[in-house]
This record gives structure tokens, sequence and C-alpha cells, in this order.
């Protein structure tokens, strides 16, 4: 199985496609969306049909926290990301709701398990950027037997997380492009980075692609056109702040 | 594990003759057993010994090397063929490799002629940044993990403990323990670095003192305060112990065993570029010293080692790239004056603003110009004007902090004596002028510079003349000795 892993799209339909097409020239045959669908961009409708598109054709889908919060956006508006909550809330439809919804927080399929934050109180969000909370994330997911690798988003990085000589988990910053070999006889956590808002100063997209057979996993990056969809943005009346994120990568 | 059966075999193999049994691995001879194609080489089969009582290091250290061989390619690594499944059955079929290993040379009664044993450093200098250029760091450079083809290049054997900047590191731990084999690991690894290519170059100095005097310039440490030693403490110096070896030799080995890693080469091509041009390094008191270093220097020095310790690495790659050796072809016919500034400014550009990278002038005449009869046309008198020119071309640069050599090469074909020289010297940038070389030809032939451009194994600066004064500007004049440009 090649599994192609798009996290954190943020209603960037143009950095979606891009991720899309992407894997399909690698040769993926199985897709997972690890959640944050919507929130920032501008084009939550689109995403999401193209989101509940490929869930019927067999995409392994999970919700994440922008999710969540655009179904019920906070009453009181205290941060820029509230106010696209509102907005994404008053674009979607019905359908688009019901079925972010009815997303699960976790999946797991034979070895791997897929987790929008971390997999130790996975409605709580908690962010995993660095070899502790990694460590958290993983020990939970170790409940499970089967489970090798653990794979999620929240934090837009892209990030693998290995156990080192003695067992404490070590952190290691990928290079993009490069398959990395990722035995099963370990344990492995990776954050796959954000399809749609970038913030490493780069603005290609990114996303991962795990390769079950060979037991490779590689960390893609991927060239969109980040300026349409910040001009989408500004079309849609939303802070410029999420615009000029995209053109600068942070 | 236990010694397989001859016969046996395993995923397709064949297993013949154990061809060596050591403490971490058994080596097989292996070949197909039927209907694979032949890979056109005779082949290992490397199966680690892991029981009951072997460590986790062991087994650490194998999947390290199932990793690290499969990204390697070149003629300084033996050749991939199939990696067995860690968790079923593990084991590496690799190139054999004739040849013998620095660890059979050492064991011979007799040490070896010194220009045999400069030579064997240019090779492994070679070998080692040919890794380097791949993002791998070796790391545990010793005789016994060199082997000497028969043409006298080097291949690297035994990557278990090796780091790649582009793979998680299996062997990087909190802890931060030395790993590595005592006699040759490099000062930083002692306190837990992994990832600087200037540990190999570390490596290699130490064996090049063992070759030279039969001697580990460190001894072999038992415990962690007898390795600490090399954070602060320089060996005695060759010559104390052989004192007919050359000065140059000796500022070369110990610069290799600076114990800060800033002070020794900055990457291996720069080290084999002084053992293939000994006439070109800058002895100092370093090379000349029969003494050791004094107590004090050595006290000072141990006090500020004392506050060592781990710190990340960048990608091996990019620590090399930052310090190139810059080949800079000056012509010493045809050519303007606006011509020679041009090619200087762009020289001085190509080293970059950091110190550590070498520039190499080179000039090719035609071998019609020496004369063994005539005395003032003697080899060493031509050579010695265009040497003078060279050098004086270069004066206006300012060069702190970069190493300069000037080398004049008789070649009856320019194009292809360059192309040897960066090859050989595993140059990093080419600067040449783009009308020069031979100008007057360039209508019939393609063009000296052109054909550097396209066979040259690195990338290639092609100047244009610019005139930096107004005044500088001479009209064309075709018969004369100007330049033209297109």
């Amino acid at each position: 199985m090649k599994l192609a892993l798009l996290s954190d799209i943020h209603s960037n339909l143009q950095a979606l496609d891009a991720c899309l097409a992407h894997a399909q020239v690698q040769g993926a045959d199985q897709l997972a969306l690890l959640g944050d669908f919507v929130g920032y961009g501008a084009d939550p409708v689109a995403v999401v049909e193209r989101v509940m598109a490929l869930a019927a054709q067999g995409a392994w889908v999970i919700r994440g926290n922008h999710d969540a919060l655009a179904l019920q956006p906070p009453a009181e508006v205290k941060t820029v990301g509230d106010s696209t909550a509102q907005w994404t809330h008053e674009q979607l439809q019905a359908g688009h709701k019901a079925f972010l919804a009815e997303l699960p927080l976790t999946l797991q399929h034979d070895s791997v398990l897929l987790v929008h934050a971390s997999a130790e109180a996975p409605e709580r969000w908690r962010y995993v950027h660095d070899a502790r909370a990694a460590g958290m994330s993983l020990d939970a997911a170790r409940s499970l037997p089967q489970v090798r690798y653990l794979f999620g988003g929240h934090v837009h990085f892209q990030t693998l997380y290995y156990q080192g000589s003695t067992g404490g988990l070590m952190k290691f910053e990928p290079t993009a492009g490069v398959p990395i070999p990722v035995p099963r006889h370990r344990h492995w956590l990776a954050t796959v980075g954000s399809v749609g808002q970038p913030r490493d100063g780069k603005p290609k997209a990114m996303y991962a692609l795990f390769d079950s057979a060979r037991a490779q996993l590689t960390f893609h990056r991927v060239d969109y056109d980040q300026h349409a969809a910040a001009a989408a943005i500004r079309r849609a009346g939303l802070p410029d702040y999420f615009a000029e994120r995209l053109e600068t990568g942070r | 594990m236990k010694l397989l059966e001859p016969e046996t075999e395993i995923d397709g193999f064949v297993i013949g003759d154990c061809v060596h049994a050591g403490g971490m691995a058994h080596i097989y001879r292996v070949h197909y057993a039927y209907g694979a194609p032949n890979p056109g080489f005779p082949m290992v089969m490397k199966v680690p010994r892991m029981t009951a009582g072997d460590g986790a290091e062991n087994i650490v250290s194998f999947e390290v090397e199932h990793q690290i061989l499969q990204l390697l390619s070149g003629p300084h690594v033996p050749r991939f063929v199939a990696a067995g499944d860690l968790e079923r059955l593990p084991y590496l079929v690799m190139e054999y490799v004739p040849g013998r290993t620095l660890q059979d040379w050492l064991d011979a009664p007799e040490l070896l002629p010194v220009d045999e044993v400069v030579r064997l450093g240019a090779a492994m200098a070679h070998a080692a940044h040919s890794l380097h250029q791949q993002n791998v760091v070796h790391l545990d450079l010793k005789p016994a993990n060199v082997l000497i083809r028969p043409d006298g290049s080097a291949v690297l054997l035994d990557f278990g403990l090796s780091c790649s900047g582009l793979y998680p590191d299996l062997l990087a731990e909190q802890l931060r323990k030395a790993v590595g084999s005592p006699a040759w690991i490099a000062p930083e690894q002692v306190v837990g670095v992994r990832g600087d290519p200037r540990s190999d170059i570390f490596a290699i100095g130490v064996i090049l003192y063992q070759l030279l005097t039969g001697k580990l310039p460190f001894g072999a440490p038992q415990t962690a305060g007898g390795l600490r030693q090399r954070l602060w403490m320089d060996p005695p110096p060759l010559r104390q112990r052989r004192p007919e070896l050359p000065p140059w030799l000796q500022e070369v080995v110990m610069r290799c065993l600076a114990p800060v890693a800033g002070q020794r080469y900055p990457s291996a091509a720069h080290l084999a570029f002084d053992l293939q041009h000994p006439q070109q390094v800058v002895v100092t008191a370093r090379g000349q010293a029969t003494q050791g270093t004094g107590g004090w220097t050595h006290f000072k020095r141990w006090l500020k080692a004392a506050g060592m310790h781990y710190q990340p690495s960048p990608l091996p790659v990019q620590q090399i790239e930052e310090v190139p050796i810059v080949m800079v072809a000056v012509p010493h016919q045809d050519v303007s004056d606006a011509t020679l500034y041009s090619l200087r400014q762009a020289a001085a550009r190509s080293l970059g603003t950091r110190p550590g990278a070498r520039l190499a002038c080179v000039t090719v005449i035609s071998p019609g110009q020496t004369s063994s009869t005539s005395d003032e046309d003697s080899e060493t008198s031509v050579h010695r004007r265009y040497m003078a020119q060279l050098r004086q071309w270069l004066q206006p640069l300012d060069l702190a902090g970069h190493q300069v050599s000037c080398h004049v090469i008789e070649s009856g074909d320019v194009a292809q004596a360059l192309l040897n020289y960066a090859v050989g010297n595993r140059v990093s940038v080419i600067v040449i002028g783009a009308a020069t070389h031979g100008l007057k030809t360039q209508r019939f032939l393609a063009t000296v510079p052109i054909k550097v451009a396209m066979d040259a194994p690195c990338t290639v600066v092609l100047v244009k003349q610019t005139l930096p004064f107004e005044q500088l500007k001479v009209p064309d004049e075709p018969d004369g000795d100007w330049d033209v440009p297109f």
C-alpha cells in the first residue's frame, strides 16, 4: 500500500488539488485525510465537497480541531482564527456540517494509527511539537499492539520522531523527497505538515507518502498557486493576514 | 547466529566460503542459486551475529549499515545488491571488492615507504570526500575498514556506525555517549557529536600517523578519561619519532589531528590536495616541530575542553559546500587586462565570504616551450617564469583565510589538461574566461572553455570581460595580442 497522508488543508483548494495530483503521480493507492479541512482559507465548501467525494471513494478521513470549531463557532471572537470559524460556519450547508460531525477522531488500519493531534486524549488537541509530547502520544498508541506508525498533523511542520538507541524518542527533520526507511520493528510518529498553510518560511504545500511494502516514508513539498489561494482569501473579505501568510509560508 | 553451512540457500543466494568471522558479523562469499542475472561482480553476504548474548548496539549498527549502504554509490563503497528483512532474516549482500585492507599493510614487518603512505592518504581522502558528498560521514574509519584496490584507489567498508544527514540517526541518543573505535575516534565524537565530516579527517590523520610511525598517536585508551585526552592533547610530532620525515608531511598529518575540528582541513578534498601537491603546503612551526606541545598549552586547552558537549551538526553536504576548491584557468597569452581583471573578480566571488575555501590557479603551456638543451628554456626556468606570472595575477586579491596555490601544467590539449586537473583534485568550481585559450581557432573548433564546460565534473563559471574603467578600453586590434569578445 502506498498511503498518501494529507493534513491541515484549511480551505485551500489550490494546495489540496496540487498535493492530490502529486500523490497520484507517485502511485498512491490509498488516501488518508487527517483533519482541519476548513478554517483560515477561502474555499471551505469546495474543499469539504472534495473530501466528501474522496471519502465516498474509500479515503480514510478523521476530524481536526478547526472542523469542530466550524461546527460550533465561538460566540465571542477572541482571535483572528475565531473570525474565520464564524465565516466558515456561515458558508457550510447542512450536508457539509453533517459530514464533519460524523468524522471519527482516530482511525486504525493494521499497523497505522491516524490522529489529528495527540493520541493521548485526541479530543484535547494537544500539540505534538517536541520529543516529549511525541512520546506521550506514542505511549498512548502502544496500547494498540498492532500499531507501529502514528501519523498526524495539527502542528504545521514535517517531523519524524523515532526511538534512539536506548529507547528515548528523538526528533528528526526530514529532507523533502528523500524516502526514509521506517522498519516495522520500531515505533514511528510523523507529523506530516500542512497542505494548506505551511509555516516554515517556504510556501510549498506539505504532505507525506507512506509505502508499507517497502517500509519507507517520504515527506513531500509541492508547488501550488499560492497567489491564487491568497487572492481568493482577499476576495472573500477575510483578514489579509491569512493571504500574506500563504504567500510567504509563515 | 552460528556459522552457515556451505551450499545453504538464503532468499536465492547460495552460501560459499566464510571469508571473515568477526565479533559483529560473519561474511560469506555467495552466488545466485538459479536464473537470476549475474550482477557482473563477485558478491558477499554479511550476516550479523545476533544471539541472546549480543548487545542492542550490535543490532542497531547492523540496521544503520542496512540503511546507509543502500543510499551510497560510486567507486569508493561496495555496491549494494540485496538485504534481508530485519525482523525475519537480517543480512546484506554486497559487492566483494578484491584488495588488501590497510590493516594488512600495517601487519607487514616493515614500515611503508613515505611516498606510498602519501598515495594511500590521498586515496583515503578521496574516498571519504565521495562519502561526504553523498551526505554520509563514516565515523569509524580505521585500517581494517579501508580497502585498497589493486589500482591504488580506496574503498571504505563497514557503515555500522555511520551517520547520514538524510536519515534519522539511530545511534544518536540523549546520553550522547561516544560511539566508535577508541584509537581512531575524533574528539568531538567522544562527546557525542555525530555528522561532522571533519571527524573522518581526524581518523585519516590517525591512520597516516600509524602508517608513518608504526604507533598510534593517542594509544588505544580503555577509559572515558583516556578517550577525553584527545580533546586537548596534541600527540608527539611525527618527527620526534622519525626525524627523517619531511616537515610538510608532518604539517599535513598534525593538521588532521588538531583537537578542534575547525583547525583541521575543512574538507577531505583539501587534505587530498595537499597530499598531492607537497610543494604547495605552507609549513608552519607545527610541521617543523620535533618536540611535543608544552604542558602549559595543554593545561589551557584542558580547561576549555571540560566545557565541550554535544551539538547537532548540519547536513555533511552543506558543510563541505561552504569550503569549495576553486580552480581558475589563467591564460598566459592572447589575453587582455580586462579579461584578467574579470577572472580575478569571478575567482574572488566563487571563494565566498567564509574562510576555508581554496584557490588553485592553473595555467597550461604547450610542451614545445621547454627544451632540454637550452638552459634558458629548461623546464624549471620556463615553469618559474609562468609561476611568477600567476603570482602577479594573484597579487590584487585579498585572500585572508583562503589557501592559494599556483600550478603550471604542460600539455598539448589545454581543455583535457584542465579537466584532468579538476577531476584529480576534486575541484568544486572552475572559473574560466569565456573567450580565452586559443580564441583565434574558435571559428573552426569548439573552444577550450566550451569543451571544459561540457565535460567538467563540477560547476563552470564562464567569465566575460568587463571593463572597470572606461579608460582601460582599447580599440580592437585584430592582429595584436588582444582578446576579441564574441
